[in-house]
């Protein structure tokens, strides 16, 4: 098995969006028309959702910016039955499985109602404790070569998370029962404060997959098509050979860990500023503008369609009702045990109600 | 009716239930050739095959993070932690998803899991092989900690917390593995979670207990009993939630209250205990609550061992000072 190294980067559209149109065959118009739309629709509501933190509208969140290809491509690579397992800063990848941006909204504002998975999306809640859910999309992917479901899984994690033992753990699992799942790295450089330099001393995060006997990918994590026909032709890979696969997106964080981050105090315009120049929204747009007739005026259009969508679903998060204070007894098990019941009953006389 | 070792029950009750309901899967370090160190499992790998009985590698995080994702996927995942201290590696998949996922999916997903795991002191063993950890499980919200006592209830427990929708963490003392062997309903057979048994009726004083102290405060309740105190024992089979209603019944009916574990004395299952009782029945009460526990110390290796772990002498102890005060 050879190691990636960092020549190894699998690239179909340049930063010029100037794309090998062999290679693209396969991703009809209108699907590249729709991963626009998704990108766009990740940056807007991602944007609108750090105004409102701002104001004190919504708590604190990751922001996605920089990492919407990898986002969406993952995302739209899945097939409907397949699972997927995310980290915390994978609202595009969300999106693609009907994650609801009002329920997103929901759950980030501080109302754990927004966290239910939509049905039958099969998608685990976030995660956010690092890496741990690395363990989950195993075990899904075990489930499912027992009962013999022609499914894969996929989990989704940043560099930080591969200095994890449950990255290790579950990559080995992967390994030695040749499971159909996919890992999916982010690399997008930064661990909070920690540059990836100081995560790992390998060359590349693909290359740790040679140390499991599971494949290594590494792609241009900022170019969609890259990200989707590599994750498309792992999935399938780990669908009818079940075989496994460790994918690296060579990406980069934006913006700040998260609102409550302050990234200043760690890195420089300078670091960040050829990363602009990659951007992955702005190089799709380029590759439509020379390939599909895209302009001006169908660019406003569609934000203008986008971005009333994103204010509708902040209206309708704004409307919502807050959570009954016993709310927060429910759903800790599947029958609500004595002692809930009697904290439950103290909450009604602290709020002066009577037993619902 | 067979007559089986409390390790033979747990065996029996996997092969029944295995038998019966093809989501349930095994998995562990050494649960499939081997069949446990213990030999709880023995058995299970010829008769089900190595798809639903699986020898994982060494990783106790990823043997209980895998089942959470089985469970989600609809099986019926029974994971084995080789021994009670190595649960630890495994205690942020516990804490943090198996106990939570219910929650924070909204209902969505279940984590119906349990985690077996050979438990506490007694058996001379190793460090880290020892210990008595109920309580930090117990302590986690969402979590159900189960620990038989007889072979009968091993089954009738293993059998109700496989078929529970929530993850159970169920300890097996070690030191009653092989310690005696009694007669064990055959087929289906439940003991339901949270109900405690009372082990033996009495008037003069309650001894609340479970697992390997059931049977070391029965003697000492049989040994008051040639004195004339009758001392009503109570096990509570399932540790957390545990069946109040027994507890309050029984020190309403006695008036004085022994609590006996291995675990550790301090903010323990004991402690609970005595704060339910001060606040559910305390004026029932005519003497001070007595705990008869394991110290706050490391459990020591086999040369101290005895002494950490309460014995029928100190509980007959306990009820002397309880009925005597």
């Amino acid at each position: 098995m050879r190691q990636m190294t960092k020549e190894d980067l699998f690239q179909v559209m340049d930063p010029e969006g100037q794309a090998d149109l062999a290679a693209i065959e396969g991703i009809s118009e209108a699907d590249r028309m729709k991963m626009y739309r998704l990108m766009m629709f990740t940056r807007l509501w991602n944007t609108k959702a750090l105004s409102l933190q701002r104001q004190g509208r919504l708590g604190t969140l990751a922001s996605v910016r920089g990492q919407e290809a990898s986002n969406v491509g993952m995302g739209l690579a899945l097939g409907p039955d397949d699972w997927f397992c995310p980290a915390f800063r994978e609202y595009g990848a969300m999106f693609t499985r009907g994650a609801q941006p009002v329920k997103l909204f929901q759950y980030w504002g501080g109302d754990e109602r927004g966290a239910a998975p939509p049905e039958n999306s099969h998608m685990l809640p976030v995660c956010i404790t690092v890496g741990s859910h690395l363990c989950h999309a195993v075990g899904i992917a075990m489930g499912a070569k027992i009962r013999g479901d022609k499914i894969a899984v996929m989990s989704s994690s940043g560099d930080g998370s591969t200095s994890q033992g449950d990255f290790h753990e579950s990559l080995n699992f992967a390994g030695v029962y040749k499971l159909p799942v996919v890992f999916v790295i982010q690399n997008n450089h930064w661990a909070i404060s920690v540059p990836l330099h100081q995560q790992t001393a390998t060359e590349t995060i693909s290359q740790k997959a040679a140390a499991y006997g599971i494949n290594g990918e590494r792609v241009d994590g900022n170019d969609v098509f890259a990200v989707y026909l590599t994750v498309k032709r792992l999935l399938d890979l780990a669908r009818s050979e079940h075989k496994p696969s460790l994918i690296e997106m060579v990406t980069y964080r934006m913006d700040d860990h998260t609102t409550s981050d302050d990234a200043s105090r760690y890195r420089t315009e300078e670091m960040i500023g050829p990363w602009r120049a990659k951007d992955p929204v702005d190089r799709l747009r380029k590759f439509l503008i020379a390939n599909h007739g895209w302009d001006d005026n169908k660019e406003a259009e569609l934000q203008a369609e986008l971005t009333a969508q994103v204010e509708k679903s902040v209206q309708d998060y704004e409307a919502l009702p807050l959570p009954h204070p016993t709310e927060m007894f429910d759903h800790m098990y599947a029958e609500m045990p004595w002692h809930l019941l009697e904290q439950k009953d103290r909450m009604l006389k602290r709020l002066g109600e009577t037993a619902r | 009716m067979a007559r089986l070792s409390m390790v033979e029950a747990i065996n029996v009750t996997l092969h029944e239930l295995m038998a019966r309901d093809e989501r349930i899967v095994v998995l562990g370090e050494d649960v499939g050739k081997d069949g446990g160190v213990f030999r709880a499992t023995v058995g299970l790998l010829d008769k089900f095959g190595p798809m639903r009985v699986i020898d994982t590698p060494l990783a106790e995080s990823c043997i209980v993070g895998s089942a959470i994702g089985m469970a989600v996927y609809g099986m019926r995942p029974v994971a084995e932690i080789q021994f009670e201290g190595f649960m630890f590696k495994a205690y942020d998949q516990v804490y943090s998803h198996a106990s939570r996922l219910r929650r924070r999916s909204q209902g969505v997903y279940g984590v119906p899991l349990v985690i077996r795991a050979p438990y506490g002191a007694g058996v001379r063993a190793l460090e880290h092989h020892s210990d008595a950890p109920e309580a930090l499980f117990a302590h986690v919200p969402g979590l159900k900690v189960v620990i038989p006592a007889t072979p009968s209830d091993a089954k009738g427990l293993l059998t109700s917390s496989i078929e529970d929708p929530d993850t159970v963490i169920f300890l097996e003392p070690k030191r009653l593995y092989r310690l005696f062997k009694e007669e064990v309903p055959e087929g289906d057979y439940r003991v339901p979670l949270g109900e405690a048994r009372v082990v033996q009726e009495g008037d003069d004083a309650t001894i609340v207990t479970y697992g390997g102290m059931v049977s070391v405060c029965e003697r000492a309740a049989q040994h008051v009993a040639s004195e004339g105190v009758s001392a009503e024992v109570i096990d509570l089979r399932t540790v957390w939630p545990f069946d109040i209603d027994a507890i309050t019944k029984s020190v309403t009916k006695t008036g004085r209250l022994i609590i006996c574990h291995e675990a550790p004395r301090s903010l323990g299952v004991g402690a609970e205990i005595a704060a339910q009782v001060a606040e559910k029945c305390l004026l029932s009460l005519q003497a001070p609550i007595v705990r008869v526990t394991g110290n706050d110390v490391i459990p020591p290796l086999s040369k101290l061992e005895e002494y950490n772990y309460p014995d029928s002498e100190q509980v007959v102890r306990a009820i002397h000072e309880t009925v005597q005060f």
